[in-house]
């Protein structure tokens, strides 16, 4: 149990009896060392050969039975998956944790890919809504459409899609980089925290909206820009960042990326200057 | 959570019927409370067809009152009564179910706001559809179970529209299930997936200006809406149109008439919808699984996006 301080020395909030403990305990936080190789693995994760390569038919199997499968296949040190007739099935290679080389030949449903951390996932197909969700690193290349929320709370990783998505890309991302070589739908990047959007077509409505930070990329119209998304200069390190990254992405590798808009956030709506909240409450 | 289904082959008739059967199971997992199908079948276009109901289903899950089935062949017998005071013939009568009916009607009237009024009137009598082509069929449980109930997988035709609900806004029982008739013009029919936020405000101006509401569901609110706009002169697709900023709330719907049929998406695209389009058929649904049930191979499908309208011919 937590065990508790009394500050001796008061703040105007706490005068006003708003707190006036603080916790203090274990924390919570890992340190890793990293002569320790074994924390660089999550546990249950394989040692698997990418030139060892398997196909895996789903057409009659469940998420949850073509999920177990893949992991299954990973056990035997397969590093090269393909699976075929994925159909439009919902959740199919979510909580891959492990280096993989993983094909779809087709589309997926809902919540392809999430809570991934490290897998190379081609999808040859379209994906519904809310692929890749919670990506922790590696990189989802879509070769056709993508729904709404295409990598919501994305933390890291490279998430391509070569054509067009629908609205609410990048919600709460928190980090990693989205690519849209078409057009994206209303709300992109709603409430992003961190991470970097690049749309080389037009986007909808409200871009931006509430972001706390991060970086969104856009080489075609915008359709309006949300609360607190405001334009930014594009430096040469943007420009020469944008070559490379969608060179390394194979999509649109000669587009003029020098006559891209950059929108950033104002910092307007949480960035107050310490008010206490008697005083922000007067300053409304 | 509701899902919703629609396609229409042009250019050519197929079975809808099973067609919709397979997509709406497919979305049985967002709701399977009740379900619906809206049919455009292949007839002469001489009759009328109505679908209508003398009672609910009562069955388990049912929030309706239980009613003793001589009390569906009274409100039948009224409903008969009526018809032919109107000097509407009965050609072919079929009782699906005690409390279910399909009648096939010689009747040649245009605007059916009168005769639908006169055989509402009659307590517990609701009519589901009426049109030329349009079958409404709804009932509890999932979309196999109501296509067998109701033998809906031999109906051949060029378009429909289905849901499988999850009732959130009003009870389980037939009257709040989709479609929605579009009250009182032949042929036109409606489903929604989302949640409609002024359904009391424009169902208290719609009901000023004499339209007719049967259930407390707000999606019910879409087909009267599109109704009243299509009374006042608009095409089917300036109304859809005008729904995006009168309608407020989440939303994407369905709306299907003799010859076509078309969807629109909220301003937040809030609702999920894919589409697949090609030269001879359109297919769409709340997820990509439906369409699969009918275009099992690899195809190319998008998500529309928000506040967009669609409106497609057979």
């Amino acid at each position: 149990m937590a065990n508790l301080k009394t500050v001796s020395k008061k703040s105007k909030a706490q005068s006003m009896g708003m707190h006036t403990e603080v916790l203090t305990g274990r924390t919570q936080q890992k340190f890793f060392n990293p002569d320790e190789a074994e924390n660089f693995y999550y546990f249950g994760t394989y040692d698997v050969d990418f030139n060892k390569r398997t196909e895996l038919d789903v057409k009659d199997m469940t998420a949850p039975e073509a999920n177990k499968e893949i992991d299954n296949l990973m056990s035997q040190g397969y590093g090269t998956i393909v699976i075929k007739n994925p159909q439009g099935k919902h959740s199919l290679g979510v909580g891959i944790l492990n280096k993989l080389n993983l094909i779809f030949e087709g589309s997926l449903g809902y919540f392809g890919m999430g809570s991934c951390d490290g897998p190379i996932v081609r999808i040859n197909g379209r994906v519904g809504w809310s692929c890749a969700e919670n990506l922790m690193a590696g990189k989802v290349v879509i070769e056709k459409n993508a729904g709404s929320c295409f990598g919501a709370a994305i933390r890291g990783g490279d998430l391509i899609c070569k054509g067009s998505v629908g609205a609410r890309t990048g919600i709460d991302m928190k980090g990693g980089t989205i690519i849209i070589g078409g057009d994206a739908g209303a709300f992109t990047g709603f409430m992003m925290q961190r991470g970097r959007i690049i749309i080389l077509g037009d986007v909808g409505i409200n871009l931006g909206d509430s972001m706390y930070d991060g970086t969104i990329f856009v080489g075609g119209e915008i359709g309006s820009y949300g609360s607190d998304a405001v334009d930014a200069e594009l430096t040469s390190s943007d420009q020469d960042w944008l070559k490379r990254k969608l060179k390394v992405a194979e999509i649109g590798e000669n587009f003029d990326v020098s006559k891209m808009k950059k929108i950033v956030a104002g910092k307007k709506l949480w960035n107050y200057d310490n008010l206490e909240p008697t005083e922000k409450k007067g300053a409304i | 959570m509701c899902g919703i289904a629609g396609l229409i082959h042009r250019g050519k008739s197929s079975n809808v019927g099973s067609e919709l059967q397979g997509m709406l199971q497919a979305l049985k997992h967002r709701g399977e409370d009740s379900t619906g199908y809206a049919l455009y079948g292949d007839t002469d276009g001489k009759n009328f067809i109505m679908r209508f109901k003398v009672g609910e289903n009562v069955g388990e899950g049912s929030s309706s009152i239980m009613e003793d089935v001589s009390v569906y062949d009274e409100r039948k017998k009224v409903v008969d009564q009526t018809l032919a005071e109107m000097g509407a013939k009965v050609v072919k009568e079929e009782r699906t179910l005690p409390y279910s009916l399909r009648y096939e009607i010689d009747y040649n009237v245009k605007d059916l706001l009168e005769f639908s009024q006169r055989i509402e009137s009659i307590p517990g009598v609701e009519i589901l559809s009426m049109g030329k082509s349009l079958e409404v069929i709804k009932d509890l449980g999932n979309a196999k179970m109501v296509c067998d109930r109701y033998s809906l997988d031999k109906v051949v035709g060029t378009h429909a529209i289905g849901h499988a609900r999850m009732a959130t806004e009003s009870g389980v029982d037939i009257k709040s299930a989709h479609p929605f008739w579009g009250y009182p013009f032949s042929d036109v029919s409606v489903v929604h997936n989302g949640q409609l936020t002024n359904y009391w405000n424009n169902r208290r101006v719609l009901e000023n200006k004499g339209m007719r509401f049967m259930s407390e569901c707000d999606s019910e609110l879409i087909a009267v809406y599109l109704a009243e706009k299509m009374r006042d002169g608009a095409t089917l697709e300036e109304g859809m149109k005008a729904s995006l900023t009168g309608l407020d709330g989440v939303f994407t719907y369905f709306v299907a008439t003799k010859d076509s049929l078309g969807m629109a998406k909220d301003t937040m695209a809030a609702k999920p919808l894919v589409l697949y389009e090609s030269d001879d058929l359109v297919a769409m649904g709340s997820e990509e699984i439906a369409i699969r049930s009918v275009l099992p191979q690899e195809i190319d499908t998008y998500d529309p996006f928000d506040g967009e309208v669609k409106v497609w011919q057979i």
